[in-house]
């Protein structure tokens, strides 16, 4: 497994459930704080991924 | 100034330094294992599975667990990461794991995985200790 935007995902959707766990008690709660968690994280990390594309190594 | 207490207050009151430092001391080895022993029931349950998850999906990944060597700090802070996630860190250990492969491509995301499952396991610690004291 070396996509790193599969890994990627995986990163970000592991430590959505972690914090939406640890920061809510109401299980529809946590899924809402997870889910905009998880999103926030793809896109950030999308976005940032773009906007460093043109800069050399 | 009222002599009315909290309930915060009279749970901190009735939490016993034993209890308090069993409760973190089990958070620590096994992760959720706090909450568990707190009737966080479902808390738990996802602390144990995910953590653990996360550990060995970075020694999937040839991640590395870093030695305490206190000449590189930036080594020795990894190390202590590493060792947040408790048993399975030793369990790695004793099975020979972790050793690391800095030539594979997901070199480095086995070690973000490795030591961001020891990361959160502290905060999870945090969490069972301000339960344990009556915070929450």
């Amino acid at each position: 497994m070396a996509s790193h935007f599969l890994l990627l995902i995986l990163f970000a959707l592991l430590v959505s459930i972690v914090f939406a766990v640890l920061l809510r008690d109401e299980p529809r709660a946590q899924a809402k704080l997870g889910a905009m968690m998880l999103g926030g994280f793809v896109a950030a990390a999308y976005v940032i991924g773009w906007l460093m594309f043109p800069f050399p190594l | 100034m009222s002599a009315k207490s909290t309930t915060a207050e009279r749970a901190r009151a009735s939490a016993e330094p034993g209890w308090v430092a069993l409760v973190c001391a089990a958070a620590w080895l096994v992760p959720g294992a706090g909450h568990l022993l707190q009737r966080r029931t479902q808390k738990g349950i996802v602390f144990l599975i995910v953590l653990p998850l996360m550990f060995f999906t970075g020694l999937f990944l040839n991640g590395r667990l870093f030695p305490l060597e206190l000449s590189d700090p930036l080594v020795f802070l990894g190390a202590i990461a590493n060792r947040g996630v408790g048993l399975p860190y030793f369990l790695a250990r004793l099975l020979d794991l972790g050793s690391g492969l800095v030539t594979a491509v997901t070199y480095e995301y086995g070690n973000t995985f490795l030591m961001t499952a020891g990361l959160l396991n502290f905060l999870i610690v945090l969490d069972a200790f301000d339960i344990a004291m009556g915070r929450k």
